[in-house]
C-alpha cells in the first residue's frame, strides 16, 4: 500500500454522539457496534448500546426482515441511553436504509455502501428508483461509498474468495467510522489477532479491510470534518464494558461465593435469558453447575432440587418460561427453599416478539400463581446495575428462604455500558447457616426477625423430615387441613415478604422532595427516565425521578416519597402495571405513560408527557 | 432405635455396593417408620409396597440422613411421609425434575423417586423421558394401577383400550402404553417389574434398584382397590401366578409354570410359550435372560398376559456413567485445566481501563 498524504481536516468537538450500524444478519453489524462500543469505552468515554436483531436467524439476505442494527452512544458526559435518534446511520444495503431512515433526523449523516444497491436489491425491498440518485434522500447529509469495491481492492492477492472478502467489508466501514470519530484501531485489531491468530490469512484480511477503510477516510474528498468526543468523567477506578446479562452472571456467581454456597443453575434456552446459561457454563472451575433442563418446569425443578440439597439453586428463562414454571415457584413458596428466578422479559404475550424489549411481566411475577403466593421481586435500571441486583436477589432469597424474581428485560440484557469494577473483598458476607441442632428442630418454625424457617438439607443427622406442597401446620410442618391454620400460614408467608422492606435501601429522590411532578419508574426504562427529567429540571422544573428497584415488597418510605408531588407520572413499557400497582397501594392519582412498540423510550416522549401534565392544572 | 453413625459417603467410595454395606449403618426396619398415620384406602397395594421398602431399607447399610424420597401427586406420593428419612412431596409428574437437581447438587444422597401411572407417563412423561435418557442416578418407583386413584377413578395412560371410567364412559378410546418399553426407549440403565403383593419378589427387585448406579424404573403392579379392583386378578392370584407369571433370573433359561414345564422361546422373531417334552423342546431351545441385552428387554417389555406370561423381575441392568458422575467429572476437568476460579481476575474479564 502506498502511504496515504494528510488532508487538512476540520476537528469538530462534540459532547456525544450516536451512531447506528444497520445491515444484512449476515453483515456483522451487531461485531462492528460492539467493537466501536469496546473502543470508545477503553479511550474512556461513557457509553451505551441498544443492539437490535431479528428473530430469524438467516431470513433472506437483502430483504427487510433481515436487517440487524447496533446503535451506540458515546459521549464526554454521563448519558443514560443509547440516543433516541442516531446522528449517523451507517447502512450496508437498501433494506437497512430502508428500515432506519425513519429515525434519522434531517441533516443527519448517511453513510450508505454504494455497492450493495443493485436493481435486484432495490426491488427486494420495494424501491422503484435508487435513493441514492433519485434525490429522495436530499435531507440527509448523504455519502455513498463504494465499500464493497474498495474492500475487495484492499483484499486483493489475498487469495480470498468473492465471499469471503464480502464478510470483511463490515470492517471497512468500522475504520471509516474510527478514521471519523478519532478512535483508535489498536484494540480492534487486537481483536482481530486474538480471534483470528490461527488463522493468519483471515486476521489479515480483516485488518487490511479495517485500515482501508480509515485509510479511505483520511484520502477521500468527501469528509471534510472529523468529530471528537472526549473521555468522560467518571468516577475513578477500574472499568470495563458490559451487558446486563453478563453483569447478572457474575453477579450470582460472586452472590453464590459471597454466600459459601455451589451455584447450580437449571435452564431451557430461551431469548433473551439464554446467554446467561451459556456464560454460566464456562464457570465449572468456579463450582457452578448448569443443566440445560428438557423444558422451562424441569429447569426450574431441578434448582429447587439443588436449593433442597443446600446448593444455591437458580433458574432462567423469559416470559413464556415463567408462565410454564408458576407452578413450580409456588412449591418453592410453600416449601419455604431459597431460589433465584430469573426472568428476562421479551415482548408478548405468548411468543410474542422475541428479541424485541417489554417490562409486561410484572404483573405475571407477582400475581401469575394460584392462591396468595408472595415472592420477592427486585429489577436492575441498567446494564451494569445487573450486578447488584443478582447480589441482592441472592442475599434475600438466602436470608429470607424465597423465591426471588430478578427481573430483567431484553434492552438490559443486551445492552453495554461502562461498569466499573467492585471490590469484591468489600461485598457482604451473605452467608447463611444450614440447621444442624436437633435439640428443638422444627421443620416449619421461625426466625423470629425474618420469619424464615429453617434450612435442614439431608444428610444432616436426626433431622429427617417430610415436606411438599400441600399446607402445613404451623411449626411442625406436618400436613394440615385445619382452617385456622391455613389462614395463619397463609399471613405468615405474606407477613416474611412484607418484612423485607425492613431490610432494604429507601427509595431515592432525584431532584426536590417536593414538587411539581414525580416521575416513577422501574427497570430498564431509568436512562430515559433520568436524561428527561435532567432536561426538564435544566429547564427550571420541580421534577423529581425515583426509580423502584425492589416491587415486592416497596421500599418502605414509597408512599412517603409519592406523597411529595402534584402529579405522579409513571411511564413503563407495559399498558399501566406498576401504576396499577401504585394505584391500589398507596391512594395515589398516579397517571401512566405507556409504549410497548419493542424498544425503550425516547427521551423526548418523556420530557413531552411530563411537560403536558406540568400545563395542566 | 439404633444410632445412625454420620458417615457421608464420598462418590470415590461408593457406597452403594453389598461390599461396602458392613461398614455403614446397622439399621431395621422399624428406623425407616415415621410418625405419621398411613392415609391410604383400608386394603390398598400401596402398603404392602410402604412395607417393602421399608424391609429392604436397611440393607443397604446407608445413613437414613442421606436418604431422600421425592414423589409426584397421586396416592401413591404420599409415600414420603410415612419414610422416616428425609422427603419431599412435590408436584404432579414432575418429581424426576427435583430428584435430577437434588442429585446433581448433592451425589451423596441415595434418591427415591415414587410415582403413579398418570403421575409418571401422562403429565410427567417427558421428565421420565428425559431423567432415564441421562441416566441420573435415581430410583423410581411407579406404582401402576392403571387409573387415577387421588382423583378418584379416571382412565390412565396404562389403562385398558375401552376401559369404562368416569371419564370414558364410553371406553377410552386411548391405546395404553407400555412403562417398560417407555423406560427402554428412553435408555434407562436399570428396568425392572414387580407386584405389590408378591412381596418376596418386590423385596427382592426393591433391593436390587437399591444397589444400582445410574437411572433405575421399576414397575410395581399395584390394586387400587377402590377404583380399579382386581385389575391383575388374573395372573397375580395365588393360585395361578406361576403358571401365567415368568420370574426372570440373568443367566437362566426363561421357565414358569408351577411344574415348570413351560418356557419362552423364539420362533424366528416371534417369542412363544413351549412346553418342555413336548414337540421335543428342551431347556436347551429356550431363551436366557441377559439383564444385558436390550432386544431381549424390548422383547419382555411386549408381551403380557393373557397371550403371554407376565414377566417380572429384573429385565435390564447395566452400569453407565451416572449424570451426577458425568456433571462432577467436568466441573473437576475445568479445575484441573484452568485451576480454582478467582474470582477477582472473572470480574475483570479481557479488557479493562483505569479512570484515574
Ligand atoms: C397440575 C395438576 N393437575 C392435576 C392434578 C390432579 N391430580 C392429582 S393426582 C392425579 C392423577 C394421579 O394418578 P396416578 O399418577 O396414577 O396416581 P394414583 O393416585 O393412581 O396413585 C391428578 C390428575 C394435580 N394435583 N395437579
Ligand atoms: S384410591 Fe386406590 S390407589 Fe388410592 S389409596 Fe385408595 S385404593 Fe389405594
Ligand atoms: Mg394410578
Amino acid at each position: 500500500m502506498t502511504t496515504t498524504i494528510k488532508r487538512p481536516v476540520e476537528v469538530l468537538e462534540l459532547d456525544r454522539v450516536t451512531i447506528r450500524f444497520a445491515g444484512d444478519s449476515g453483515d456483522g453489524m451487531q461485531l462492528t457496534g460492539t467493537q466501536f462500543t469496546r473502543t470508545a469505552a477503553v479511550f474512556g468515554n461513557d457509553i451505551s448500546t441498544l443492539p437490535d436483531f431479528p428473530a430469524e436467524i438467516r431470513a433472506p439476505a437483502g430483504s427487510l426482515p433481515g436487517v440487524s442494527g447496533f446503535q451506540l452512544s458515546f459521549s464526554s458526559s454521563d448519558i443514560h441511553t443509547p440516543g433516541d435518534q442516531p446522528d449517523v446511520l451507517v447502512a450496508m444495503n437498501p433494506a437497512a436504509l430502508k428500515s432506519n431512515l425513519g429515525d434519522l433526523p434531517p441533516g443527519g449523516a448517511l453513510i450508505v455502501n454504494e455497492d450493495a444497491f443493485t436493481p435486484g436489491n432495490l426491488n427486494k425491498v420495494g424501491y422503484a428508483s435508487n435513493p441514492l440518485v433519485d434525490g429522495s434522500l436530499s435531507s440527509w447529509n448523504l455519502f455513498a461509498i463504494p465499500i464493497g469495491a474498495l474492500n475487495s481492492r484492499a483484499l486483493e492477492g489475498l487469495g480470498l474468495t468473492s465471499k469471503q472478502v464480502d464478510l470483511t467489508k463490515n470492517f471497512f466501514a468500522l475504520g471509516l467510522m474510527f478514521w471519523l470519530y478519532e478512535r483508535s484501531m489498536e484494540p480492534t485489531i487486537k481483536w482481530i489477532d486474538d480471534k483470528f491468530g490461527k488463522r493468519p490469512v483471515i486476521a489479515e484480511s480483516n485488518r487490511r479491510a479495517l485500515k482501508a477503510g480509515y485509510a479511505f477516510g483520511e484520502t477521500t474528498e468527501m469528509f471534510h470534518t472529523t468529530y471528537r468526543v472526549p473521555a468522560a468523567h467518571l468516577p475513578p477506578g477500574t472499568y470495563r464494558n458490559i451487558t446486563g446479562n453478563e453483569a447478572a452472571a457474575l453477579g450470582f456467581v460472586v452472590a453464590g461465593q459471597k454466600a459459601g454456597r455451589n451455584l447450580f443453575y437449571g435452564s431451557y434456552p430461551i431469548t433473551p435469558a439464554s446467554d446467561i446459561l451459556h456464560q454460566l457454563a464456562t464457570y465449572k472451575n468456579f463450582g457452578v453447575k448448569t443443566f440445560q433442563a428438557e423444558d422451562e418446569i424441569a429447569a426450574i425443578g431441578s434448582a429447587i432440587g439443588a436449593s433442597y440439597g443446600g446448593a444455591l439453586g437458580m433458574t432462567g428463562t423469559s416470559g413464556p418460561g415463567i408462565a410454564l414454571k408458576s407452578e413450580a415457584i409456588n412449591l418453592a413458596v410453600m416449601v419455604e427453599l431459597p431460589l433465584i428466578v430469573i426472568d428476562v422479559q421479551r415482548a408478548g404475550p405468548s411468543t410474542g416478539m422475541p428479541t424485541k424489549t417489554e417490562q409486561a411481566d410484572l404483573l405475571q411475577v407477582l400475581y401469575g400463581r394460584n392462591g396468595d403466593s408472595p415472592i420477592a421481586v427486585v429489577a436492575p435500571a441498567t446494564p451494569a446495575e445487573c450486578f447488584d441486583l443478582a447480589f441482592e436477589a441472592v442475599r434475600l432469597a438466602l436470608k429470607y428462604m424465597t423465591p426471588v424474581v430478578y427481573l430483567s428485560d431484553a434492552f438490559l440484557a443486551t445492552g453495554a455500558e461502562p461498569w466499573r469494577l467492585p471490590d469484591v473483598d468489600s461485598l457482604a458476607d451473605i452467608s447463611v447457616a444450614n440447621r444442624t441442632e436437633r435439640a428443638g428442630f422444627h421443620p416449619y418454625d421461625r426466625d423470629p426477625v425474618t420469619l424464615a424457617r429453617p434450612w435442614a438439607v439431608p444428610g444432616t443427622a436426626g433431622l429427617e423430615h417430610r415436606i411438599g406442597g400441600l399446607e402445613k401446620a404451623d411449626i411442625s410442618g406436618n400436613v394440615s387441613y385445619d382452617p385456622d391454620n391455613h389462614h395463619l400460614m397463609q399471613t405468615l408467608r405474606a407477613a416474611k415478604i412484607a418484612g423485607i422492606a425492613n431490610d432494604i435501601p429507601d427509595l431515592e429522590v432525584f431532584g426536590p422532595a417536593q414538587g411539581d411532578l414525580m416521575i416513577l419508574g422501574w427497570g430498564s426504562t431509568y436512562g430515559s427516565i433520568r436524561s428527561a427529567v435532567e432536561r426538564l429540571q435544566a429547564d427550571g422544573h420541580a421534577v423529581a425521578h425515583a426509580h423502584l428497584r425492589h416491587l415486592n415488597p416497596f421500599p418502605n418510605n414509597t408512599g412517603a416519597v409519592l406523597a411529595g408531588y402534584r402529579r405522579v407520572l409513571i411511564p413503563e413499557l407495559n399498558l399501566g402495571q406498576l401504576l396499577l400497582l401504585i394505584r391500589a397501594r398507596y391512594l395515589v392519582d398516579a397517571v401512566g405513560y405507556d409504549r410497548v412498540r419493542g424498544k425503550p423510550f425516547r427521551i423526548a416522549e418523556i420530557v413531552a408527557e411530563a411537560e403536558r401534565l406540568l400545563a395542566e392544572n | 432405635m439404633t444410632e445412625p453413625i454420620a458417615i457421608a459417603p464420598t462418590p470415590e467410595d461408593p457406597p452403594l455396593s453389598p461390599e461396602n454395606a458392613a461398614v455403614l449403618v446397622q439399621l431395621t426396619r422399624k428406623d425407616f417408620v415415621s410418625d405419621q398415620e398411613v392415609r391410604w384406602c383400608p386394603g390398598c397395594g400401596d402398603y404392602s409396597i410402604l412395607a417393602q421398602t421399608q424391609k429392604v431399607m436397611p440393607d443397604f447399610g446407608f445413613p437414613k440422613e442421606n436418604i431422600v424420597f421425592i414423589s409426584g401427586i397421586g396416592c401413591s406420593g404420599r409415600l414420603p411421609y410415612y419414610m422416616n428419612t428425609y422427603g419431599f412431596h412435590t408436584i404432579h409428574g414432575r418429581a424426576p425434575t427435583i430428584a435430577t437437581g437434588l442429585k446433581a447438587a448433592r451425589p451423596d444422597l441415595m434418591v427415591w423417586v415414587i410415582t403413579g401411572d398418570g403421575d409418571a407417563l401422562s403429565i410427567g412423561g417427558n421428565h421420565i423421558l428425559h431423567s432415564m435418557r441421562r441416566n441420573v442416578d435415581i430410583k423410581v418407583v411407579m406404582f401402576n394401577n392403571r387409573i387415577y386413584g387421588l382423583t378418584k377413578g379416571q382412565a390412565s395412560p396404562t389403562s385398558e383400550f375401552g376401559k369404562v371410567t368416569k371419564s370414558t364412559p364410553a371406553g377410552t378410546i386411548d391405546h395404553p402404553i407400555s412403562p417398560l418399553s417407555v423406560a427402554l426407549a428412553a435408555e434407562a440403565s436399570f428396568i425392572a417389574r414387580s407386584v405389590d403383593t408378591h412381596t418376596e419378589h418386590l423385596q427382592a427387585t426393591l433391593n436390587r434398584v437399591g444397589w444400582h448406579h445410574g437411572s433405575a424404573f421399576v414397575e410395581v403392579l399395584q390394586n387400587c382397590n377402590i377404583f380399579n379392583d382386581g385389575a391383575y386378578r388374573e395372573f397375580t392370584d395365588r393360585e395361578v401366578r406361576e403358571d401365567r407369571m415368568l420370574v426372570l433370573e440373568h443367566g437362566k433359561p426363561m421357565i414358569f409354570g408351577k411344574d415348570r414345564d413351560r418356557g419362552l422361546r423364539l420362533n424366528g422373531h416371534q417369542p412363544e410359550v413351549v412346553r418342555l417334552g413336548e414337540n421335543g423342546m428342551s431347556e436347551a431351545d429356550l431363551l436366557i435372560h441377559d439383564e444385558t441385552d436390550p432386544l431381549i428387554a424390548f422383547m419382555l417389555s411386549r408381551i403380557f398376559w393373557p397371550e403371554f406370561p407376565v414377566p417380572v423381575g429384573v429385565i435390564r441392568d447395566v452400569r453407565l456413567p451416572t449424570h451426577d458422575e458425568l456433571m462432577t467429572a467436568q466441573v473437576e476437568a475445568a479445575v484441573a485445566q484452568r485451576g480454582v476460579g478467582d474470582i477477582h481476575a472473572l470480574l475483570t474479564g479481557s479488557e479493562t481501563w483505569l479512570v484515574e
